[in-house]
């Protein structure tokens, strides 16, 4: 079996729209959350959120590309290049068809789902653009990636809500680890601001009024983030082969299904996600020095997420770990956030720094372990996990090692 | 029984299937293994019955409406509200 590693990393979010700029926002724990700008609010109740500002799609694509790309490809796309260009890998010949092309999404083309709606309901137009579907297929993004690089390995999307970023960067690992492919370009991308989606996310209760505080006292939920991330993962054998710089060792992957409720979480399926990452990782709990929580700020999910890893490390060991959730910062990016946390989890390994919860105010009883309260911490970590816990209960667990050579 | 009682207790019983002859003003949700996701059913088609909007987020600590009766009484003051303000 290959040993995995992470070799070029790619993101694009509402806390920076490259790999420097991302990491400064999220290590300092500087909160982008903000008043919604890129949507009409009138009709929302729900008027905050984490966008990619400063960003004029024309600028990157010609107009012929871009009008094949809803805002989803288009951020999935900025984090590819990033990504492919930090790894300097081609795909020329055989090297792409050795190449996947695994990247995740929660939701797919909402503002083109959402335009082509209005203009039927609300204009009463008779037409929409004959580019609706392709632009908001949920592969859309992988396939544009795939084009863009000439990528003619296993390509597809992912959809598990919440964790797809997280199950397609599992199954590109898996994919390496076991001989299939040499290389994977892998993540997740989601522009889930459109007027009709906020609806639906207000409508569920889950939203919060101030902004994401998870873990601490008082929080009132969740709120959504757009943005994408992208992680090249090779094998270790062609990474040494051409002397690439490896920021982590890909270790393991951990994944379960609550089969319990289509909302509510539950610990011993969450915790049967973290046990499996770290067996196939061949991890200790002690070893896990640090955990990118799934920390979503709602009630439900930071009192679940915390008696999780308390099953699933012991209590001795999660006592001595630390947990923060970077939804704190970067909002909550559904189906790129997994991906956006990995590169997080990478970052902070090759750093030695624990990046904090943002926003946190006083403690939560329900919620009682370390969450690197708001000031980022020195340490170096030896082992992080990145936890993702989808609606519908599908849980997907990364397991990263610090790489030394 | 009033009719905007009678009416919530139809939505309840609905929503959340709950044999209407166990609800009564000082009647538990919680006793009533009300699940959370049928809380949220419940306050949307109340919102659409009475046309009101009920600020209720899954996330609040502490539980705003323990019985029944809490509910009746919250809807009729939501509904005095925003007749007034209409």
């Amino acid at each position: 079996m290959n040993r995995v590693v992470i070799t070029g990393l790619g993101a694009f979010s509402a806390a920076g729209k490259s790999i420097p700029e991302f990491w400064n926002t999220v290590r300092d724990g500087r909160s982008v959350i903000g008043p919604l700008t890129i949507i009409p609010t009138d009709n929302l109740l729900i008027k905050i959120g984490a966008e990619v500002k400063d960003f004029e799609p024309k600028d990157h694509f010609d107009s012929k590309q871009l009008g094949l790309l809803d805002r989803f490809s288009q951020l999935g796309l900025m984090a590819a290049r990033e990504a492919i260009g930090d790894a300097g890998v081609g795909f020329e010949g055989e090297a792409g068809l050795r190449t996947a092309c695994l990247i995740g999404a929660g939701v797919g083309g909402q503002q083109t789902l959402d335009e082509s709606y209005y203009r039927i309901y609300a204009q009463g137009r008779k037409n929409v653009h004959p580019f609706t579907i392709p632009r908001l297929m949920l592969n859309a993004a992988c396939s544009h990636i795939c084009m863009e690089h000439g990528i003619t390995g296993p390509a597809f999307a992912v959809a598990s809500a919440c964790s797809s970023a997280s199950h397609a960067i599992g199954q590109a690992f898996h994919m390496i680890r076991s001989g299939m492919v040499d290389t994977a370009v892998t993540g997740g991308t989601e522009a889930c601001i459109a007027v009709g989606t906020m609806k639906g996310w207000e409508a569920i209760r889950v939203m919060a009024s101030d902004t994401c505080r998870p873990f601490a006292k008082g929080r009132t939920g969740m709120v959504l983030g757009e943005g994408a991330a992208v992680a090249v993962l090779e094998s270790l054998d062609r990474a040494k082969a051409r002397s690439a710089k490896i920021y982590a060792e890909l270790a393991g992957f951990g994944m379960s299904s609550d089969a319990m409720d289509i909302t509510l979480p539950d610990a011993n399926g969450a915790a049967r996600a973290i046990k499996s990452a770290l067996g196939d990782a061949k991890l200790n709990p002690e070893d896990v020095d640090y955990i990118n929580a799934h920390g979503t700020g709602t009630a439900a999910n930071d009192a679940t997420e915390t008696k999780a890893v308390r099953l699933a490390l012991g209590d001795a060991s999660a006592e001595k770990t630390a947990m923060s959730s970077s939804k704190s910062v970067f909002g909550h990016a559904l189906g790129g956030a997994g991906a956006l946390e990995l590169v997080v989890s990478a970052l902070a390994l090759k750093n030695g720094v624990l990046p904090p919860t943002a926003n946190f105010t006083e403690p939560d009883p329900d919620c009682d372990l370390d969450y690197v309260p708001n000031e980022p911490r020195e340490r170096p970590i030896g082992a992080a996990i990145s936890n993702s816990f989808a609606f519908g209960g599908l849980n997907a667990v990364l397991a990263l090692r610090r790489f030394d050579g | 029984m009033s009719s905007v009682e009678s009416d919530i207790y139809d939505i309840i019983a609905e929503k959340s299937v709950v044999d209407r002859s166990k609800l009564h003003s000082a009647a538990k949700l919680e006793e009533l293994e009300i699940e959370s996701l049928d809380v949220v059913e419940i306050i949307f088609a109340i919102e659409e019955k009475f046309d009101i909007h009920v600020p209720y987020n899954a996330n609040d600590q502490e539980m705003e409406f323990e019985t029944v009766g809490d509910v009746v009484d919250a809807v009729r003051k939501l509904i005095d509200e925003e007749g007034a303000a209409a």
